[in-house]
């Protein structure tokens, strides 16, 4: 499945990118198991996600806890907590 | 059922402007809380306050959030404006404007709609400050959290 993953503030920053289209291998089931992924995937996304249960996802735009699968997600987005207001 | 008037722009917005909106042709409304957020300076060391939101997204949670207090506080009007890009010093950041018949409720349901949208409503906010380093993300507040949760407790009226 090839989803959508799009990276906000110091999460983009790290990664060095704003979006990004990736194959998500099988074993990728939840949302933690995608940031445990991307972990593996170089440098920068090993400084982004150094702490992942920091980190917040949304699945489709709407906020997930980091348990819940995600599987038919379209776009995923991931970032730290939120600051504004 | 009050649909929220739900903003997300690089522009500025006019607190007077958006009140006189709200309550336009109106005569049952008894009262009108008006909150905004302005950029500070930290005593003079910072240059503006950069907002990053993900789009489509930073409107689509706004809105939940906006229609949430709508219902809990029977609100009769409700506006939340939030703007991102470069903002200086003295500048506006946020506006939200809850109307309803009696004060208790618009207060409560300005309060509501800021401490969700500061823990729930995806900006981010980085200082650029006067001395030309390239500054910090602003950090999450535990208070902050802690401002959202007691809406969550049980209540007990």
């Amino acid at each position: 499945m090839k989803v959508k993953l799009v990276y906000f503030a110091w999460v983009r920053e790290r990664i060095d990118k704003p979006e990004e289209e990736i194959e998500l291998p099988a074993h990728v089931v939840t949302a933690r198991d995608l940031l445990n992924h991307l972990k593996t995937l170089g440098d920068g996304y090993e400084a982004a996600l150094q702490y992942p249960e920091v980190i917040r996802v949304a699945v489709n735009q709407e906020h997930v806890d980091q348990d819940e699968p995600i599987a038919g997600a379209r776009e995923i987005g991931i970032f730290p907590p939120m600051t504004g207001g | 059922m009050t649909t929220p008037t739900i903003r997300v722009q690089s522009e500025d917005f006019d607190l007077q402007t958006e009140i006189d909106r709200l309550v336009a042709g109106r005569t049952d409304i008894g009262a009108v809380v008006t909150f905004s957020g302005l950029c500070r300076d930290e005593g003079g060391s910072l240059n503006a306050l950069e907002l990053e939101h993900y789009p489509g997204m930073a409107e689509a949670e706004m809105r939940r959030i906006a229609e949430l207090a709508v219902e809990r506080f029977a609100l009769q009007g409700l506006t939340a404006i939030h703007r991102y890009g470069k903002i200086a010093p003295g500048e506006n950041i946020v506006l939200v404007i809850a109307a309803s018949p009696h004060r208790q409720a618009a207060f409560d349901g300005a309060n509501f709609v800021m401490d969700f949208l500061k823990t729930a409503a995806p900006f981010w906010k980085k200082e650029h400050p006067k001395d030309g380093t390239s500054g910090d993300w602003v950090p999450a507040k535990d208070a902050d959290d802690s401002a959202r949760d007691r809406w969550l407790t049980p209540r007990t009226e």
